[in-house]
């Protein structure tokens, strides 16, 4: 084990985010539970990117989102990388002053004590070609490794963050496997028990489906079907935009359907180069009209 | 005279921009004590910048502005009253407190008033806030509900003069503020109190105070102790640190850590059977570790890297095995790539090549390996002790490694793999080794391909870049170069004048554009080549002038030719007979424009040797047996040196302007004979000085 956690913390993966959710609670967050759509990153769930523009001057939520990267997936052979994994996702509008110093006091809680490590904030800059969005901040190394991503946040769907929020993402794999000592992501310990009392590893719960959306994102999943859905989706979006009275959470849906569609299609290899910015650009483009929906400007969001 | 000290502390910024951050913190204020008129004869500025402190130190600044006379020209002492008393109620003056002066213009009422200096201290707020609202980082942010906008988010400023704080505010907008202070804070993790910087009285004490507190604020001591503490290291396990090489991302890591503390780390064995240019790669290059040579100078298995904390062995240990847990993830990836890629020979990548665009119109990948096979045989002719085979072998397969998994994740490897995987299918030594060094040379201080296999495939590789995207018509302009076309020219130019290889370079450009299917090699490559060639010349520090001279009227493709006669030319120069030839060359030149002008004619390079006396007839003997343009160019050269001596004795002894118009036709004959046989070995009219 390269970390000592105290004997009080658990580091099974259910309690690295009950631990997390217990300590931002106690900061004031609302922890919300994910988004139930397929999205490839917590930044979509609405609790993020429609929360960090408004309406609220003070917006804090916390919550774990299961992220699909389809072209990610290594049919469960790859000891680091798949399609589906989790993020703690972390928004503090405005950000706080000690900012820093309370995302270490986060990892204390988790049985990471930055005293006993080498922690480093090192240039990351963040950027979300299909959400319109951009940051500044770091990733956070903790001796060597990179857990996690810490964003200020300027400007959402196109629109500028006032005031601006702080976002924490923690990839939970890569930070329970170094807490547990753990190699391969599938040996993580789940529940912290034993397998004796049928306690669960991450490969218990989560290989087969590893394997089996595998082979459906890269070999069988229909791609006319897809590229009809993703249609659709953008259709909807549009529409419900540009209703008098614009719907706005519902477009967002839509937007976050035909991002992962899209996803799927290029996971799929269907994609060239040159058609690959031009769909970047047409989800953008919905992001961005569901953001000035949410905000009611919507009347500029018809055409985006 | 005082010192000031305005000190900055933020959120961590980025490595990258401390550098400049110190300098433009410096510069900025230096340029603003200045307008104040404060900045003295010995004041200095020094700017630095560690992860979380920017700083300026200032010295020698006068302690208040100096005394100024302020004065205003009023009307002429004869205009109306009127006009008079409103200068004084604008001026706020009596009539008695007014000057009169003579001017150019006449005499006028001057008011002049003497305004006393202010003291610098009570000055400093304002324009310390301009400057930090003005700030020029390359990125900058918002934070909280702040307008203000900074590299990260902005925590202290601490501004004192004479050891004294200075109060002021920067107003952050949207409700919030920094009060200037007095108070810097040391490392992060290592020292939570504040470290007081009231009565700071020098540079080094500021300095001194940080490091106290576990912050070096001076990247040059963080880049000291990191090479001191990385040399140390690995001398004690017998290994040297490649200095050089640690030259090019020392900034990167020196400004990640406050205060560097060099760990010792160990690549697992069964890494250490792969190519060391791969685990250099991933080790120096993606993880920024310090690699190590080991007495015999081979790739040892430690290396270093920095901890950003007090050295403590517990928590150390704890720091090397994170450390060695992602670098040994990262390994992993490459043994599979590794292994993965060797399960099939080089040449059944081919096939996959059709599949990646070379670029648009230009067909694949796989075109571009089947051109380069088709004219590697071409080049191969011309090329001394080459093994033609081998050269058409490794043009074909140079390419294939850019479809492996290798490749594919570290781009950075193109060729070198190709050659691993090449000898590991059985391949030639000849052919793995061209197809490692094809893309040498890679810059102006690149090695060249080191065998003749290699230099062939270097050339077809460069020649089919150059020529498809002439042939597209995309081409450099300006500073624009996206296809890196001047580096393609620039490496063929280096390679054929390094191995004196004399090719005729048209030729295989038409071979070339025979793979594209082109009807001709467009017109503008041919110059573009001789123009990179006189750069490349240049910059061995050949003056351009001589450049000039020796490829004025060149429109050939020997390469070879032209430097070796610009080498030449440059060397005549600087001998006696050629700067001596320069100055008849002079007097030729300067008798020659001058009568053309006047007779409206240029004269014929022809004479009566009749009319000669012995010592024209000296100057005529030489010029007239001398061969047309034959011979090597220094043969040529030491021809027209052979003219020095008996073209002085002519100026010396001979007068051009004969009062006999006959004989003084007949010498400028002789000297246009003398400017005709010299203009054909090289342009001297181009010659400056």
């Amino acid at each position: 084990m390269p970390t000592s956690p105290s004997d009080e913390i658990r580091t099974d993966f259910q309690s690295i985010i009950l631990n997390l959710q217990r300590h931002w609670a106690q900061q004031g967050a609302v922890v919300l539970q994910p988004y139930d759509m397929e999205v490839g990153a917590g930044t979509f769930h609405p609790a993020t990117t429609l929360r960090a523009l408004g309406p609220d001057e003070v917006w804090r939520a916390a919550y774990v989102q299961p992220s699909r990267r389809p072209s990610d997936g290594r049919y469960g052979e790859n000891p680091n990388r798949m399609q589906h994994f989790y993020q703690f996702q972390v928004i503090f509008k405005p950000s706080p002053a000690d900012s820093q110093a309370l995302y270490l006091d986060s990892l204390k809680a988790i049985g990471l004590d930055p005293a006993k490590h080498d922690i480093r904030f090192v240039e990351d800059d963040w950027e979300s070609p299909t959400l319109g969005a951009w940051g500044l901040g770091w990733e956070v190394w903790c001796d060597g490794m990179e857990i996690s991503q810490f964003t200020y946040f300027q400007q959402v769907g196109g629109i500028e963050c006032n005031p601006v929020p702080l976002e924490l993402t923690y990839g939970l794999e890569r930070l329970a496997m170094y807490i547990q000592g753990v190699e391969n992501v599938y040996d993580l310990d789940w529940d912290g028990v034993s397998a004796e009392d049928g306690g669960k590893t991450y490969g218990d719960i989560f290989k087969r489906a590893e394997v089996e959306f595998s082979g459906w994102n890269f070999e069988q999943a229909d791609t006319d079907m897809l590229l009809g859905h993703f249609r659709d989706a953008e259709a909807e979006c549009g529409r419900l935009l540009a209703l008098e009275t614009p719907l706005a959470l519902p477009a967002y849906d839509q937007c976050m359907k035909a991002s992962h569609l899209f996803n799927m299609l290029d996971a799929r290899g269907v994609i060239s180069v040159t058609e690959r910015a031009a769909y970047i650009g047409r989800v953008r483009s919905l992001a961005k009209g569901c953001c000035e929906a949410w905000m009611g400007l919507a009347e500029s969001s018809t055409n985006g | 005279m005082a010192d000031l000290v305005i000190e900055l502390v933020s959120e961590e910024i980025p490595a990258r921009m401390q550098a400049a951050a110190g300098r433009d913190l410096a510069r900025l204020v230096q340029a603003a004590l200045t307008t104040l008129g404060v900045w003295g004869e010995n004041s200095t500025a020094t700017g630095l910048c560690a992860p979380r402190h920017l700083l300026a130190y200032v010295t020698d600044i006068t302690a208040s502005q100096p005394d100024r006379v302020v004065e205003k020209r009023g009307p002429r002492v004869d205009a109306p009253e009127a006009a008079i008393n409103g200068f004084l109620s604008s001026a706020g003056l009596t009539r008695y407190e007014l000057v009169e002066e003579d001017t150019p213009k006449g005499r006028f009422f001057f008011a002049r008033s003497e305004i006393a200096g202010v003291n610098t201290a009570q000055l400093l707020a304002p324009v310390i806030t301009d400057i930090l609202t003005h700030f020029p980082w390359p990125k900058s942010q918002r934070w909280g509900a702040a307008k203000f906008r900074w590299v990260r988010p902005l925590h202290r400023i601490n501004v004192l003069f004479d050891g004294k704080p200075i109060g002021g505010t920067l107003d952050l907008g949207g409700g919030s503020a920094i009060q200037f202070g007095a108070t810097s804070c040391g490392h992060y993790f290592e020292v939570p109190a504040d470290i007081d910087l009231i009565g700071v009285r020098s540079l080094d004490d500021v300095k001194a105070r940080l490091r106290a507190g576990y912050v070096m604020l001076d990247q040059d001591e963080r880049h000291a102790a990191i090479i001191d503490g990385a040399k140390a290291l690995a001398e004690t396990y017998s290994c040297h640190i490649n200095e050089a090489q640690l030259g090019s991302y020392l900034h990167d890591i020196s400004g990640l850590v406050e205060w560097p503390t060099p760990l010792l780390g160990k690549i697992e064995d069964r890494f250490m059977l792969l190519p060391p240019e791969l685990l250099q790669t991933t080790i120096a290059t993606h993880q920024k570790y310090i690699t190590l040579s080991d007495a015999n100078g081979a790739f040892s298995p430690y290396f270093i890297l920095l901890s950003n904390r007090l050295a403590e062995a517990a928590r150390d240990q704890v720091i090397v095995a994170g450390n060695q847990r992602v670098l040994r993830a990262r390994l992993a990836d490459a043994e599979f790539f590794w292994q993965q890629d060797q399960t099939r020979p080089l040449d059944s990548y081919l096939p996959s090549l059709g599949e990646v665009t070379f670029y648009e119109g230009l067909g694949s990948i796989l075109d571009k390996a089947n051109r380069m096979e088709g004219f590697a045989s071409a080049i191969a002719q011309h090329m001394p002790a080459v093994d033609i085979a081998a050269s058409v072998r490794a043009a074909r397969l140079a390419k294939a490694d850019l479809v492996t998994g290798m490749v594919g994740e570290f781009p950075e490897l193109q060729g070198i793999m190709g050659g691993y995987y090449a000898a590991a299918g059985g391949e030639d030594t000849a052919v793995c080794a061209a197809i490692t060094a094809h893309y040498r040379p890679q810059g102006p201080a690149d090695d060249l391909p080191p065998t003749p296999e290699a230099m062939v495939v270097a050339l077809a590789d460069k020649i089919d870049t150059l020529v498809g995207f002439f042939g597209i018509g995309a081409k450099p302009t300006g500073s624009k170069d996206p296809f890196a076309l001047r580096r393609a020219a620039l490496g063929v130019i280096r390679i054929i004048v390094d191995a004196k290889l004399t090719i005729p370079l048209g030729k295989i450009l038409d071979e070339a554009a025979k793979g594209y299917g082109f009807a001709a090699v467009d017109a503008d490559l041919l110059p573009f080549i001789r123009d990179r060639l006189r750069g490349y010349l240049r910059d061995q520090n050949m003056r351009h002038d001589v450049v000039a001279a020796a490829l004025a009227g060149d429109d050939g493709d020997d390469v070879c030719l032209m430097a070796a006669r610009a080498v030449a030319l440059a060397g005549f120069l600087e001998a006696a007979d050629g700067s001596g030839l320069m100055a008849g060359w002079r007097r030729v030149s300067s008798i020659l424009a001058a009568e053309e002008k006047k007779a409206k004619t240029s004269f014929a390079a022809a004479c009566d040797p009749a009319l000669f006396t012995p010592i024209e007839k000296d100057l005529f003997v030489p010029l007239s047996t001398m061969p047309a343009n034959a011979g090597t160019i220094d043969a040529q050269l030491a021809a027209l040196g052979a003219l020095r001596s008996p073209i002085d004795v002519f100026f010396d002894k001979i007068v051009v302007n004969d009062d006999d118009p006959a004989i003084r036709l007949n010498r400028l004959g002789l000297l246009a004979m003398i400017r005709e046989k010299m203009l054909s070995v090289a342009d001297f009219t181009k010659i400056e000085g």
